[in-house]
């Protein structure tokens, strides 16, 4: 009975063996880089750079169709323009970044939804904004495999200054020229993540894999190797649960899977041992009592 | 005595508007500096310049040849993000980036000497505790401990005491006299005047502009306060001519 429910569907079906390969290989890139958005209070910046990818994408589907390399490519460029663009209307001007992104992600979506929307079909929209993990083939898995690796050491080559630059920007700047350097390079490996995360998930949804498993971990562990550690954990988890509701009911597998990380997320804000109310109110009683 | 900072008709500010306008002055090696002036008077800007991270808008700092190898800074605490889980022992060997950089391993012997900095500002005990779960006293002595480590020519102390019990004011005060003696040069920008009087043989009085710079006992007089406060009152108003109309 539990093989039939959780195994026999990726034992029978290669479509699901490469959907949930895919799936580990998104968390485990892009997890510990939701773990230093949340950290760095920029959470909602990687659901801008979600959106400002979108147009990138749908550039690369107008020039080459369903291409993985050309929406790739389109995607990098869009959400890399989007970041910089932003970073240097903020350093130039009183605006401040948060603002000129909101500003700057909103023309590129509305660009991206007009191109996918006058040259493709509903179908096609559908699958930049919400992905085809199902569908993903070799070449799809190679490419989320080398993102993800790609990500993993840039992250650790970097994970130092990433650390000063959250807790104390000022010092880095002090004693390292490293500051703006590692802010782009964190921001190239967000919009990155997002576009590897694209192709499984959607432009929309991929951004979901990115923050709630980190928001989620927050509530069980505090330090940040054991937020990484949990993120991934419950993103995996939730990959696994959400392909098999998809298969199991037909239902969309992309949003499957963000929503069960979304119940990830509520029973660790409820019961999380680090800081969920339920536990803060038993602590709170036993220290009253 | 060589000077460790040289302030040539400096002019420091933000979108153009001036914070510091006209600063010409010498900070000697191994001086001990207050630097102190009204709210808005510029001071933490000055340091801000001195450390690099903000550009001149006219004039230059030109530092001395000690000063170019090595400067320690330490913020204002509410620049600092507490609520990043980092340890204490994490955040004072951050001291060590000098030696370590990006990628550098932090063996016994540093791990020691880390150990011994967390001591020397009495936080032995607290090594494992995350530094959002420490009061400010806990916090500011943590940031002395890795302000130990860099083992710089020149410290910068941009508001040391703010929010800081009198006790840990005085252990900090000692570590600033040990620097002193050990003749590194201090700068520390600093509200109270009993305190300045007290421990800091030099003091620089800003209003943006340059209002007195020498020995404590002249600088910290009832007319140079007075003089500081009208100086900005006066640069209240349009602030891209407030120097040149203050004067």
């Amino acid at each position: 009975m539990i093989f039939d429910i959780f195994f026999q569907p990726f034992y029978d079906y290669g479509f699901m063996r490469r959907a949930l390969y895919g799936c580990i290989a998104i968390s485990f890139g892009a997890t510990p880089v939701g773990v230093f958005l949340m950290l760095r209070r920029m959470s909602l910046t990687g659901d801008a750079m979600a959106h400002a990818i979108l147009p990138g994408a749908a550039m690369g589907y107008l020039v080459s169709g369903l291409s993985l390399g050309a929406m790739t490519i389109g995607g990098l460029i869009a959400g890399l323009t989007v970041a910089l663009l932003s970073g240097f209307v903020s350093r130039l001007t009183a605006l401040r970044e948060d603002a000129s992104l909101a500003a700057f992600y909103m023309i590129s979506l509305a660009l991206g939804v007009l191109i996918v929307s006058t040259r493709g079909s509903n179908i096609d929209l559908m699958h930049v904004l919400f992905g085809t993990v199902l569908a993903l083939d070799n070449a799809a898995l190679i490419l989320l495999s080398s993102i993800t690796t790609l990500s993993t050491l840039t992250l650790a080559i970097f994970f130092r200054p990433l650390v000063l630059e959250c807790v104390d920007p000022q010092f880095l700047r002090s004693v390292s020229s490293l500051s703006a350097v590692t802010h782009f390079t964190f921001l190239a490996l967000v919009v990155l993540n997002l576009v590897g995360g694209f192709h499984a998930l959607g432009t929309l949804m991929s951004v979901g894999i990115m923050i709630l498993p980190a928001a989620s971990a927050r509530f069980w562990t505090v330090s940040v190797g054991g937020l990484m550690t949990v993120a991934f954990v419950i993103a995996i988890l939730s990959s696994l649960i959400g392909l098999l509701l998809s298969f199991n009911f037909s239902l969309p597998s992309g949003p499957a899977i963000i929503l069960v990380v979304g119940v990830a997320y509520l029973i660790s804000l409820a019961f999380g041992s680090a800081d969920g109310i339920i536990t803060q109110l038993v602590r709170r009683s036993q220290t009253t009592s | 005595m060589t000077t460790a900072i040289n302030f040539q008709n400096l002019t420091l500010g933000y979108d153009q508007h001036p914070a510091v306008s006209q600063l010409q002055s010498d900070i000697k090696e191994g001086s001990l500096t207050a630097i102190v002036g009204p709210n808005g008077a510029g001071k933490s800007t000055l340091l801000k310049g001195v450390v690099g991270s903000l550009a001149p808008l006219e004039g230059q700092i030109v530092l001395g040849s000690h000063a170019c190898k090595s400067m320690a800074y330490l913020p204002q605490q509410s620049v600092i993000e507490q609520s990043f889980p980092l340890s204490v022992v994490d955040l004072v060997a951050m001291g060590l980036w000098q030696e370590i950089g990006p990628f550098g391993r932090i063996n016994s012997e540093r791990r020691s000497r880390v150990d011994d900095a967390i001591s020397a500002v009495g936080l032995t005990g607290f090594e494992t505790r995350i530094i959002g779960s420490l009061s400010g006293g806990q916090m500011q002595r943590a940031l002395f401990a890795r302000l130990l480590l860099q083992d710089a020519a020149i410290v910068l102390l941009d508001e040391p005491f703010k929010s800081v019990d009198s006790r840990t004011t005085a252990d900090l005060i000692c570590v600033i006299k040990s620097w002193h003696q050990e003749g590194r040069t201090v700068l520390a920008v600093l509200h109270d005047d009993e305190t300045v009087r007290a421990h800091f043989p030099d003091t620089l009085m800003l209003a943006r502009e340059l209002v007195a710079h020498g020995p404590t006992s002249k600088v910290l007089t009832a007319e140079n306060h007075f003089r500081a406060r009208q100086m900005c009152e006066a640069c209240d108003g349009p602030p891209h001519v407030c120097g040149r109309d203050a004067a």
